[in-house]
């Protein structure tokens, strides 16, 4: 039907390290592309990628397009746009799939918006289509409620964002092969009409959120931002870190980079404690990957209770301060 | 500053899970009985952001909505809000439209309205929610677009959005007119004003069918659509939560923390 072919993964990194999302989409993008015994690309943009190009074949790889280019060393929409949507142009990928990250939520939308496929968004299952041999995306829908499989019956690339953590991580090789190919062209300054003008990374004290063993996530029902100290307490104990719902951080009773769920941080950490949130969909998405799920909440029927391993029904006040004491206790013995 | 925002009706997200139905066959979720529908969450807080612009650098802010005759309701929460006026796009052509086709009705619309500065979305609809209207509207359109702002100044023909990353912030400069997408982080909405909200609710919405935004029949075949859903399912985890009780809460607390200590 079309003379597209293979698998183009968007890949990110930081300080020449590759990000866990791209790791985990080259496994994903392995996986499929050998069921359609297509190749597996991957795109790397940035003046500094060079240095990456063998890890990536490692995790699964078998074309590496570099665009090395300093206007793309920090992302700003407009260059990504512009450069990934000519490699789409020039190199036909069949299917494109980036990471629901900060830099995939922006980006993907534009170029799909620019090369006019079929994209779905915040993945969580992806699979080939026996009957159709197309890409079928399953995506959240309802803040949650449900889950909706999309196919792009003729529209090209499809495309997909997949949410972190939902996916193994590639298996590294190191004697695999693979080719890494130059990407034609640089950015036209002219086209960036957006300019970053500052960009400030946010020190975090203590353990940060994402690659937290604990977290201790409250809801609207914790009262206020100074009742929140009781959670800080907690995960201080367990050295885990303080999350929240969105309400939460709507009050501005802490900071929205501590928001966990769908539009918020997606943590999997080994123990999530969720005190006084009720569980709604859009929030679990956000920490299903946990361990254990350990919910308190005042009222039985809160659908928390429902994704929880254990449970206690109870005002937060009244049991925090204990469960934070003896657990203090219990460690130090 | 002459501002344009898309709000959508959705199907209140915030109902209880128990009480989400769908119908798996039709790929349709069944909206319970006595819910209205709301405002999408995040086109609430698009207003929001027109109206914090509106506050400092006076200006119209038009609200625009395609759905059914029932979006009109939509509209009248915008201009109870501060919105000073707004259009319901409705036609047989526009229903089950996908993001391509909305964005293409949209911008018709947008361009019928003419002069505008500035563009607001919500990050993504709090229903269907592909998080790519914003971005397709744009391309359309020709314009700049920011995604997910979080706060948005202006000052002659420029805006200075400022954006909530994962470790931290960034701030970006676009020239106007442009389209910005806005999150839950810009803040919570205002409260309608009781005067306004008895305006707005008199107030007579008009309807924009295709013809009158000169949209053309082929780019609203749903032939054409980009995507198609092929399932829909409620996700089912049901774990089996062990119930900690106790004599007392702090007892029950006590206990919690003997198991949770044997498992870090
Ligand atoms: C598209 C979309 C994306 C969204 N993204 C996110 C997201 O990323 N993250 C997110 O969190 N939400 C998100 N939401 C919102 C989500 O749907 C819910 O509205 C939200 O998670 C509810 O937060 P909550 O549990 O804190 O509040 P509520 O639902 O109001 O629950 C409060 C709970 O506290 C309990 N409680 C009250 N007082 C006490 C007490 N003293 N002791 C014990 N328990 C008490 C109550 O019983 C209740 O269960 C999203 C929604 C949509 C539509
Ligand atoms: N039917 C609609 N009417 C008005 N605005 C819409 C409509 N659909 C989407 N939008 C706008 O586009 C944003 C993103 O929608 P989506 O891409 O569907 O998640 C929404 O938050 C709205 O601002």
């Amino acid at each position: 039907m079309d003379n597209r072919k293979g698998i183009l993964v968007c890949g990110e990194f930081a300080e020449a390290k590759l990000a866990p999302i791209t790791i985990e989409l080259l496994g994903l993008g392995r996986k499929l592309a050998n069921e359609l015994g297509e190749p597996l690309s991957v795109l790397l943009m940035g003046s500094k990628a060079s240095g990456l190009t063998q890890e990536t074949i490692a995790f699964g790889a078998d074309n590496v397009y570099v665009a090395d280019d300093a206007l793309l060393d920090q992302y700003n929409s407009d260059g990504y746009t512009q450069i990934a949507a000519n490699l789409c142009q020039q190199a036909l990928p069949s299917i494109v799939l980036l990471g629901h990250t900060d830099v995939g939520m922006d980006l993907a939308p534009r170029l799909n918006a620019r090369l006019g496929g079929g994209l779905a968004m915040d993945c969580l299952a992806l699979s080939i289509d026996p009957a159709t041999q197309l890409l079928a995306s399953t995506r959240p829908v309802f803040g949650g409620n449900a889950h909706a499989t999309m196919l792009a019956k003729s529209a090209r690339p499809q495309m997909a964002t997949v949410r972190p953590k939902t996916m193994p991580p590639a298996a590294r090789d190191d004697s695999r092969q693979g080719q890494v190919l130059p990407v034609e062209g640089k950015v036209d300054p002219s086209a960036i009409k957006v300019k970053v003008v500052e960009r400030t990374k946010e020190q975090v004290e203590g353990v940060k959120l994402e690659d937290a063993e604990v977290v201790v996530s409250g809801g609207r029902g914790i009262g206020g931002a100074q009742n929140f100290a009781m959670l800080r307490e907690l995960a201080n104990v367990l050295g885990g870190a303080v999350g929240a719902t969105r309400p939460a951080c709507d009050e501005g009773w802490v900071p929205v980079r501590l928001q966990v769920g769908q539009s918020g941080k997606v943590v999997s950490p080994k123990l999530y404690i969720a005190v006084a949130l009720s569980g709604a969909m859009a929030h679990i998405a956000g920490c299903l990957g946990s361990k254990v799920i350990v919910a308190i909440n005042k009222d039985k029927d809160a659908n928390i209770f429902n994704v929880a391993h254990f449970g206690i029904v109870g005002d937060y006040k009244e049991i925090l301060p204990a469960l934070t004491a003896k657990l203090r206790e219990l460690k130090s013995g | 500053m002459n501002t344009i925002v898309c709000v959508k009706q959705v199907l209140d997200p915030e109902i209880p899970p128990a009480k989400f139905k769908i119908d798996a066959e039709a790929k349709q979720v069944i909206p319970p009985a006595g819910v209205p529908p709301v405002i999408s969450v995040y086109d609430e807080r698009a207003v929001e952001a027109a109206l914090r612009l509106k506050d400092k650098h006076k200006g119209k802010i038009t609200a625009l909505s395609m759905g059914s005759e029932k979006a009109a309701d939509v509209i009248k929460h915008a201009i109870a809000l501060g919105a000073d006026d707004g259009f319901v796009l409705q036609d047989a052509a526009f229903e089950n439209l996908d993001s391509f086709g909305t964005a293409y009705v949209l911008a018709k619309a947008i361009q019928k309205i003419g002069e505008y500065d500035l563009v607001l979305c919500g990050r993504q609809a709090a229903d269907w929610g592909a998080g790519e209207v914003g971005s397709i509207l744009a391309e359309i359109l020709g314009i700049p677009v920011i995604t997910l702002a979080s706060e948005i100044q202006a000052q002659d023909k420029t805006l200075r959005v400022k954006r909530i990353v994962s470790d931290g912030f960034e701030v970006l400069e676009a020239p106007m007119p442009c389209l910005i997408t806005v999150g839950s982080e810009i803040g919570l909405p205002r409260l309608p004003a009781g005067p306004r909200l008895m305006m707005a609710r008199k107030k007579v919405i008009p309807i924009w069918r295709a013809q009158d935004i000169g949209a053309e029949p082929t780019k609203l075949d749903k032939q054409n659509a980009h995507t198609e859903v092929i399932g829909l399912s409620v996700p089912t985890r049901k774990t089996e939560c062990e119930m900690i009780t106790g004599a007392t809460p702090a007892d029950a607390a006590a206990h919690l923390a003997a198991k949770l200590s044997k498992l870090i």
